[in-house]
């Protein structure tokens, strides 16, 4: 094939990826934004919303139905994890709140693990598997729906944060928590909404990406720490950023990987991390801080 | 005081083989316990007193003991030459490494030698010419010290025993002295500590290359020990035991890391009766202690202690 | 008397906004020189400037004749100079004496690896320091409370112990930042007669405050900012006489 064609194709598989971490990103920006917390435990969101799914499905419930309660179960985690995790050790210290969602990432997989064993499982395409023809490239339907259904989810978000109060009330706690409280603004709830969406967010990654990659009960590492690369990319705490972020993450490892080597490409991720911390710390459209003495 | 905690830590450890000899949990295990003491007592050092988070120190660990794996194996170089070589590799990846991300701190600091482990780690196993790939390299020479061969559980218990003594020794004696103090202040106030004339920068930097150093040599006794290594004993996973194994006793406190350190080494030992529930019930004691005792362990175990013998009396940390 | 410390034309603007605008004036050593002024007169930008935690755009700060401007904080305080801080920064994670020990720090010259082996001059050089702490704890009255973790003190004896740390390592020169904020009567009292006796053992003190009892009672020099400009600068009872001064407070009639 020429260049512009295996351009064509990076392009296609980078997009796709790139949804996937896009959407994990922006789950991290969202509950960095509302606690002040670096989720550790984002990646099991995607593993579980992909793994309730397969399995609610091979056990017979209808395939769509199997979808929409593994986004269900996987919110009910996030929640139960702010419940009981994140909010008795609001006052905790960067690094105790690191261990411990580090332990809940842990106690996820563990579980997973006892539920669904070590294998690995695969989820059938939401609309079939025809290839499509796009020029020299090719691509199939579930691909288009991982795109799409990222494009939609995102735009929902930002509707959600400019246009609903709940959506506004979240970013006031994001900014202030007293004054927020102070006006009336249900601090607690709101902290409730923000890990329940941003695990919904998970839980809609992974059903979107099973179909073309396989799921087991580890998988979720990676894609958390590169979900999280991509928020640090775009700048930590902007949740459109994170986005931008985890698009750009995605092809730049297409194209890595298919320039320079495919062993190689998961450390793109983690040399964009230190980049990124190096020499603009605030991402590529977050903005800077300082410290008042 | 800690020479006495010393003192009394050196006998148990001298008699434990002699009354319990043969024991796999004291010589085997045991030594796997010492090696992560070292680790743990020099992370200590950084994120305990100096107040830094370190995500990816097993990265220093596995340069060592591929330091050692590869010049032994593919070279034929002699052990301690080659640990000598993992040192200054370790010593000059931590200073060049250390400038830029210790600018940073909290999270970003947290991803950014996070980000640095998984680099290494990633390179460990794709360079598999060099280093054997997701295999690892095995066959790897056995260690003596002036000819007397270190190749039986019990010599290999001795020898770590000592370099581990030595290790919480030292980490004592720089607790105790102004450069101790210059890194807790450095975690107190920066600002502060600078009007008291203390380089934070260097101070940071210096107590990074130091437990680096600490946990390269560490790493290079492992692969003699075991005459195997594979990325496995360096991934993200063992980085983010070490941090647990120095938050769990209890940070800013020498004592509190060995307490961490024997927990989580003896810990999946004991949970391996739970067999599949393992890994949960791992994660959940992990959950259960930071949300609850965010001291720690040890520095937790330590107040409740004195409590009940002298109110007011304090527990300082060691 | 000699000029301690000489700034010239000290310049610092935060965005557009001018915090300190070309102040110029003199310290003469075991004098106390105070600064006062409205809020945001840019009084703390003036020691943050002093102290190297920032930078000026422009002017210069000489100290004992040696420029100070461009070095970083802890070179300035290995001069001779340190300071307090307006927010305490007390090391909450140490006892009362060891927070003093710190401020000794740069007596010290043992190296880490005499500390690691314990060597007899790290010995000698933790004797010293404790003993150095401990006189400049007995000297601000804390004597007793050594061993007290800093985090179960009082204010009160909190900001006597940043003076206690600031003063062990025998500076020539003393900032000190709002020493007398959220003071009662006696503990402004009790710090007034702490700063006379620190000038009456050779040591200069360069003073921010609110209080002007206490600044006009003890201060030699007086100088007084506003909006970042100097207003006054002269012995309090000139000042205390100046029209503009009486402006700048009370507002324009």
């Amino acid at each position: 094939m020429r260049m512009y064609e295996q351009l064509l194709q990076y392009l296609i598989t980078g997009i796709t990826v790139g949804s996937a971490y896009a959407l994990v990103g922006l789950g991290f920006a969202i509950i960095y934004n509302a606690s002040d917390v670096v989720n550790f435990a984002q990646g099991e969101f995607v593993m579980i919303g992909a793994m309730s799914a397969i399995f609610l499905n091979a056990a017979g419930v209808p395939y769509v139905l199997s979808l929409a309660l593994a986004i269900a179960i996987t919110v009910a985690v996030g929640m139960a994890l702010e419940k009981f995790a994140i909010e008795p050790a609001r006052n905790a210290s960067v690094v105790s709140t690191i261990i411990i969602t580090i332990g809940a990432s842990i106690l996820l997989r563990g579980a997973a693990l006892l539920i669904w064993g070590k294998d690995i499982y695969g989820l059938k395409p939401f609309t079939g598997e025809q290839t499509i023809h796009l020029g020299p490239a090719t691509l199939l339907p579930q691909n288009l729906w991982v795109m799409g259904g990222t494009a939609i989810s995102v735009l929902l978000v930002k509707y959600f944060f400019d246009h609903t109060t709940t959506g506004k009330a979240i970013l006031a706690c994001s900014y202030n928590k007293k004054a927020a409280y102070l006006v009336g603004i249900n601090v607690k709830k709101m902290l409730l909404i923000s890990y329940g969406l941003s695990a919904c967010l998970g839980a809609i990654a992974g059903i979107l990406i099973a179909p073309i990659t396989f799921f087991t009960y580890n998988a979720g590492v990676m894609l958390g720490l590169k979900g999280f690369s991509a928020a640090i990319l775009g700048g930590m705490g902007n949740p459109m950023g994170a986005v931008a972020g985890g698009l750009m993450l995605g092809l730049l490892e297409s194209i890595g990987a298919g320039l320079i080597s495919s062993g190689y490409k998961d450390a793109i991720a983690f040399i964009i991390i230190l980049l990124v911390l190096f020499f603009k710390p605030s991402g590529l459209f977050g903005k800077s801080e300082g410290e008042r003495v | 005081m800690r020479l006495l905690g010393l003192g009394i830590f050196a006998l148990i450890i001298a008699v434990l083989p002699i009354l319990f000899p043969e024991n796999y949990y004291i010589t085997v295990v045991g030594v796997t316990m010492f090696f992560n003491v070292i680790l743990a007592v020099g992370l200590n050092l950084f994120m305990g007193y100096a107040g830094q988070i370190s995500l990816g120190h097993a990265a220093f660990f596995g340069l060592g003991a591929y330091a050692s794996a590869i010049l032994t194996t593919k070279f034929g170089w002699n052990p301690w030459a080659a640990m000598g070589a993992g040192i200054i590799l370790v010593w000059l990846i931590s200073y060049l490494v250390a400038k830029p991300i210790l600018r940073l701190k909290g999270h970003y600091l947290a991803m950014a030698t996070l980000g640095f482990g998984i680099i290494i780690h990633i390179f460990l196993v794709q360079y598999d010419t060099l280093t054997g790939g997701p295999d690892g390299l095995s066959s790897i020479p056995e260690l003596s010290i002036f000819g007397w061969p270190i190749n039986t559980d019990l010599r290999w218990y001795a020898v770590s025993a000592v370099v581990m003594l030595l290790s919480i020794l030292f980490s004592l004696n720089i607790v105790a002295s102004k450069h101790g103090r210059a890194l807790k202040a450095v975690h107190g106030s920066e600002v502060a500590a600078e009007m008291m004339g203390i380089d934070t920068s260097k101070v940071k930097v210096h107590i990074f290359v130091i437990s680096a150093i600490m946990a390269s040599i560490t790493g290079s006794l492992f692969a003699h020990e075991q005459a195997f290594v594979s990325p496995d004993s360096c991934s993200f996973f063992f980085s983010i035991e070490l941090v647990t194994m120095v938050v769990l006793g209890g940070m800013a406190s020498t004592f509190g890391a060995v307490f961490g350190a024997a927990i989580l080494t003896y810990l999946p030992e004991f949970l391996v009766v739970f067999q599949d529930f393992k890994v949960l019930i791992f994660g959940g004691i992990l959950m259960f202690i930071m949300i609850f005792l965010p001291e720690g362990l040890f520095v937790g175990l330590c107040k409740f202690v004195s409590h009940f013998k002298q109110g007011g009396r304090q527990c300082l940390p060691s | 008397m000699s000029s301690l410390l000489v700034v010239s034309g000290l310049e610092k603007a935060y965005g557009g906004v001018k915090a300190v605008n070309n102040v110029t004036f003199e310290v003469k050593e075991r004098t106390i020189f105070s600064v006062i002024g409205p809020n945001g007169a840019g009084k703390t930008t003036l020691f943050n400037l002093l102290t190297g935690i920032d930078k000026p755009n422009s002017g210069s700060i000489l100290f004992k004749g040696k420029e100070l401007v461009g070095l970083p904080p802890f070179k300035i305080a290995s001069q001779g100079i340190s300071r307090t801080f307006q927010n305490l920064q007390i090391f909450f994670n140490m006892s009362v004496i060891e927070n003093v020990m710190v401020g000794c720090h740069r007596l010290g010259k043992t190296s880490m690896i005499s500390a690691i082996f314990r060597l007899p001059s790290t010995l000698k050089e933790e004797k010293f320091m404790e003993t150095k702490a401990k006189e400049a704890l007995k000297f601000c009255g804390m004597e007793g409370l050594q061993d007290k973790m800093a985090d179960s003190l009082p204010y009160g004896q909190l900001k006597k112990l940043e003076i206690a740390r600031a003063l062990a390592s025998e500076p020539e020169l003393v900032l000190l930042d709002e020493p007398a904020a959220g003071l009662n009567d006696t503990e402004t009292v009790e710090l007034s007669n702490l700063i006379k006796k620190i000038v009456e053992n050779g040591i200069t003190v360069l003073l921010v405050e609110h209080n002007m009892g206490l600044v006009m009672d003890i201060s030699d020099d007086v100088m007084v900012l506003n909006y970042g400009q100097l207003l006054a600068k002269g012995p309090p009872s000139q000042i205390q006489k100046d029209p503009k001064v009486i402006a700048a407070y009370l507002g324009e009639e």
